[in-house]
């Protein structure tokens, strides 16, 4: 250490090199891009619920351009709203979000390093995610409207302008904000990656690491080697924008001032977009949803008084995924006109995936088994996640075989699958990590009932939003429809879209009550102590008040794994990581 | 904004105001508690029936869905392969029912069975490597079985053979709307390509007739133009005029290219097609569709039939399948006189997505034959 020059309040709060100011940096902007996506949610579920309302909220958040005559929500608005949520809640939330937050405390505090590898890239990484954030809002304020030709933006929609009104400047926002929230996500997974290399305190082998590093550090490989596949698919796509280039476009004829144009594009193919995407698209899920599961299964461990079942097993599978989670991206294109022979080899890599993800099921199961649990509501959501988990990736086993995809690729049934299997298990993973780890951040606790209201409220309205969408996919309603009432055979699905809205708009309205307790219990909570679970891992010998370097003195040296719990012939149910192995114990 | 705005945000407000004064409420009384924002016994208790309660209710809410809302998912299907389909579906979706059911109620059931309490400690147990090895071969097996099923149907359902002995017919597809081409009596498609388009020619059919039409057709803009930049005085407007003209060289240039490097076996397919705005189909006849679009990608999804391909400019992707009922038939079986098949467009293709649609109609293969030959009468393009 050795330099501790006077900090001023830009150093300390705006441009700080502090990895866990940074990940406070992280969480809130997280927080707030999450509350600009599920604002986006609700206004068009009210829209499914009843198509063609008049709503004056529309008028007054959406402004007049994207509001009919007669108040109600246009078709373009509709799409620019599902492709924004679609947009933030993957990237801005469940990747810079989850990972930034949780990446950037725990891995210095968890390894026993004074700080991140190069803190001067972790600050770079923050702002540039910043950055990206204030673009990607930015562009709702444009001609045109943000992008909305849906998160993936297959060409030839998101080219041409002329194809639909959120392919102007909002399509050039949308991917310049991605150009730089891909640079942050790299600058900031190789410093996760080399700090988990080299930065580990004495004793700290790698497999005496707490499963949260080991999800992160996976998570942090797949972003590096997969976030540079989709920066050049969408430069690929500004070249072909902006340079007349053809390396998606070929063939393509649209009405131009009402005349019918040839447009000068030729021998390009929009499905080499679909696999450019696929590549970073399909890693994305597990970066999304590694960190989570990391996350859970150090909740579970601490909360169950046990050690987390079949550690090996568990680190084992975190690579399995990981390494299948590569060669699986053809699943989302079986109807493309893909050979079909090469669909069948997606289809066999595809279902290996559930091997690794049902051990991991049976492994949480068997924490939990005789286990004396603590239901914080850390561990309630982490709980919930193992529901998600099971309930979503179930239904993976149906869209990974192409043969069944076929008919219900691209309706409310696949959006049914990743919002529970991706979307709810991540998120709840990412609220698990803020409750349990608020103390280590704040140095205070959260108010424990508001948890439990906050809790049992988003776990009842997450379910009542996302189970009901199986059946409008089993129906045949294709994703992405701004209104139904053009076809008879949906009539009868409006009951069920009425309770997909109301869980969704009350699940978001309960979330206030997370946002007043964490803003709250951040002044005015109870005083933490330091160890308030009573945890195995290093973050928490680390002193309540934060400083830099994160321990005064000499970094605690590591002589056990991170689970003894309840371990036999020891007073406590808990002995921390620190602690040296008694005469004659035995190590796990 | 009318008074009646204003209002409704008024009382918005005042139940904000009302909801975080509640919930201050419950947070300064918790304040007085021992123990705050620490887990009791007592907690533990109550949120562990809660959790047992919401694996019950999970599993009600379920059963529930399916009884209320079964009804409205696809029924029956009307083609050959959605029979094959549907079967895998079945036995799939039933395997995940199953486990769904076992295991929902394992997680909830431990967490009500070992809720905490102070004077309990946990069971120290690492790993057990026979019963990992256990559960790890039992889904292998399992999905060993789902993987080889699903590609035999896969197989069965995208053999590029299909094809063959089907009425060969074209999908086309613009925003927003679709087109379908017969081949005519030859049972063959003309070669097709978007840089023919003409008003008279939509679908841009490669046929000598049409060939030799648009090819005049451009030779004389071209020397038209060429005696009109004779009399232009203007130079921009001369500049103008020259750029058409290059502009149209070059895709006679490209007609004659193109047109050239066609079999005169495909220009000959083209002459009898039959470009329609409705769907015909025979009962019991395969059919082999072939998708082109013409702008962004669409997707075209026939539900009823257990069908969808993609339709992607600058590429023609194929699907075949054989309905086996006809509207009338479906009508009866849905006990539905309203009810009709439908093609859908399901891949985002801009603001009218959600209204690209077409009625299908399935007929007997008497009435289908009788209802091609009107169209072939009255076909929308006399010239080709």
């Amino acid at each position: 250490m050795g330099h501790h020059h006077k900090e001023n309040f830009f150093s300390k709060y705006i441009f700080s090199m502090d990895h866990k100011m940074i990940a406070k940096q992280f969480l809130l902007t997280g927080m707030f891009m999450g509350v600009v996506a599920m604002v986006l949610s609700a206004l068009f579920r009210m829209q499914l619920a009843n198509p063609g309302s008049k709503n004056p909220i529309l008028e007054f958040l959406l402004g007049s351009n994207y509001v009919t005559e007669a108040g109600a929500m246009t078709p373009d608005a509709y799409l620019a709203l599902v492709t924004i949520h679609g947009t933030i809640m993957v990237f801005f939330v469940l990747t810079g979000g989850l990972s930034g937050t949780f990446a950037n405390l725990l891995i210095p505090l968890q390894l026993g390093a004074r700080d991140m590898a190069s803190g001067f890239m972790n600050m770079l990484s923050y702002w540039f995610f910043f950055l990206s954030s204030a673009i990607m809002i930015a562009s709702f304020f444009v001609t045109g409207g943000p992008a909305s030709s849906g998160w993936t933006i297959y060409p030839p929609l998101s080219a041409m302008e002329l194809a639909i009104d959120g392919s102007g400047l909002g399509m050039d926002l949308w991917l310049i904000s991605m150009t730089l929230f891909i640079v942050s996500s790299l600058l900031g997974g190789l410093n996760y990656i080399v700090t988990i290399l080299n930065l580990r305190t004495k004793g700290m082998s790698m497999t005496r690491m707490p499963l949260t590093m080991w999800a992160i550090f996976v998570t942090a490989i797949l972003g590096v080697l997969s976030f540079p596949v989709l920066l050049s698919a969408a430069l690929l796509l500004v070249f072909d924008r902006t340079m007349g280039t053809s390396f998606y476009l070929s063939d393509i004829m649209l009405a131009e001032n009402g005349i019918m144009q040839v447009l000068a594009h030729d021998g390009g193919s929009p499905v080499l977009f679909q696999h450019l995407f696929w590549f970073l698209g399909h890693p994305e899920v597990y970066i999304v949803l590694l960190p989570a599961l990391g996350i859970t299964s150090e909740i579970i461990a601490t909360n169950s008084r046990k050690p987390i079942f079949g550690y090996r097993a568990m680190v084992g599978s975190i690579f399995a995924i990981g390494f299948l989670s590569f060669i699986v991206w053809g699943h989302h294109m079986f109807i493309t006109g893909m050979n079909p022979f090469l669909g069948s080899v997606f289809v066999f890599t595809t279902l290996l995936i559930a091997i690794p993800s049902a051990i991991k099921v049976f492994n949480y199961l068997a924490t939990l088994w005789r286990g004396n649990l603590q239901f914080t509501p850390a561990m309630l959501f982490s709980i919930a996640l193992v529901s998600t988990f099971i309930t979503g990736g179930l239904t993976g086993l149906i869209l990974g075989d192409s043969a069944l995809d076929i008919n219900v690729h691209d309706t409310y049934f696949v959006v049914a699958h990743f919002h529970i299997v991706m979307g709810l298990s991540a998120i709840f993973g990412m609220l698990a990590g803020v409750y349990h780890w608020f103390p280590r951040m704040y140095g205070r606790l959260m108010n424990l009932k508001l948890g439990y209201v906050h809790f049992w409220g988003t776990f009842i309205c997450a379910y009542g939003t996302f189970f009901p969408m199986h059946f409008l996919g089993m129906a045949g309603l294709p994703r992405r429809y701004y209104d139904n009432s053009a076809y008879p055979m949906f009539d009868e699905l409006i009951s069920i879209n009425e309770v997909v809205s109301f869980f969704a708009i009350a699940g978001a309205l309960i979330q206030v009550i997370f946002f007043f307790n964490f803003f709250y219990s951040m002044y005015r909570g109870t005083k933490s102590p330091q160890n308030p679970w009573k945890s195995n891992t290093l973050e928490w010998t680390a002193p309540v008040e934060h400083m830099h370097g994160n321990w005064p003195g000499e970094i605690p040296t590591v002589h056990r794994w991170a689970y003894d719990y309840s371990k036999p012939g020891k007073k406590e149910d808990f002995v921390p990581q620190n602690v040296p192995l008694s005469k004659g114990e035995k190590e796990h | 904004m009318d008074i009646n705005f204003i209002l409704k945000i008024l009382i918005g407000l005042l139940i904000i105001v009302t909801f975080f004064q509640v919930i201050r409420l419950i947070e300064l009384s918790s304040r007085l508690a021992e123990n705050r924002d620490q887990v009791t016994d007592k907690s533990n208790f109550y949120n562990g029936l809660l959790l047992l309660l919401s694996g019950i209710g999970l599993l009600a809410f379920f059963f529930w869905q399916r009884a209320e809302w079964g009804h409205l998912t696809l029924q029956a299907p009307a083609s050959e392969h959605g029979v094959l389909i549907d079967q895998l579906w079945d036995t799939t979706m039933g395997l995940i029912i199953v486990v769904f059911l076992v295991l929902q109620p394992i997680l909830f059931g431990f967490s009500y069975l070992y809720r905490g309490r102070k004077n309990r400690k946990a069971y120290f147990i690492s790993h057990n490597n026979k019963l990992e090895i256990f559960w790890t071969a039992i889904p292998t097996v399992v999905l060993s079985v789902l993987i080889v099923y699903g590609l035999i149907v896969w197989g069965n359902v995208t053999d590029v053979n299909n094809a063959k002995g089907g009425i060969q017919m074209e999908v086309y597809a613009k925003q927003f709307g679709w087109t379908i081409r017969y081949s005519g009596e030859d049972n063959k498609l003309g070669d097709g390509h978007v840089r023919f388009y003409a008003p008279t020619n939509p679908l841009g059919v490669v046929t000598e007739n049409m060939f030799n039409l648009q090819s005049k057709e451009l030779e004389s803009k071209i020397n038209s133009d060429k005696e009109k930049l004779l009399t232009e005085k203007n130079i921009s407007k001369k500049k103008s005029i020259s750029d058409r003209i290059e502009r149209n060289i070059a895709k006679n240039q490209m007609y004659k290219a193109y047109y050239n490097s066609i079999s005169e076996e495909e220009r000959l397919a083209g002459e009898d097609d039959i470009v329609v705005s409705e769907l015909y189909l025979p009962v019991n006849q395969k059919v082999a569709m072939k998708f082109r679009s013409q702008d962004v990608i669409h997707s075209a999804y026939m539900p009823h039939f257990r069908a969808q391909m993609n339709c992607v400019p600058g590429l023609s992707t194929q699907f075949v399948f054989t309905p086996t009922m006809t509207t009338k038939e479906y009508k009866e079986y849905l006990g539905n006189p309203d009810f009709d098949y439908v093609l859908l467009c399901n891949k985002i293709c801009g603001n009218a997505h959600y209204n690209m649609k077409m009625k299908i109609v399935v007929v007997t293969q008497e009435e289908y034959d009788i209802w091609l030959k009107e169209q072939a009468e009255t076909r929308m393009i006399k010239n080709m």
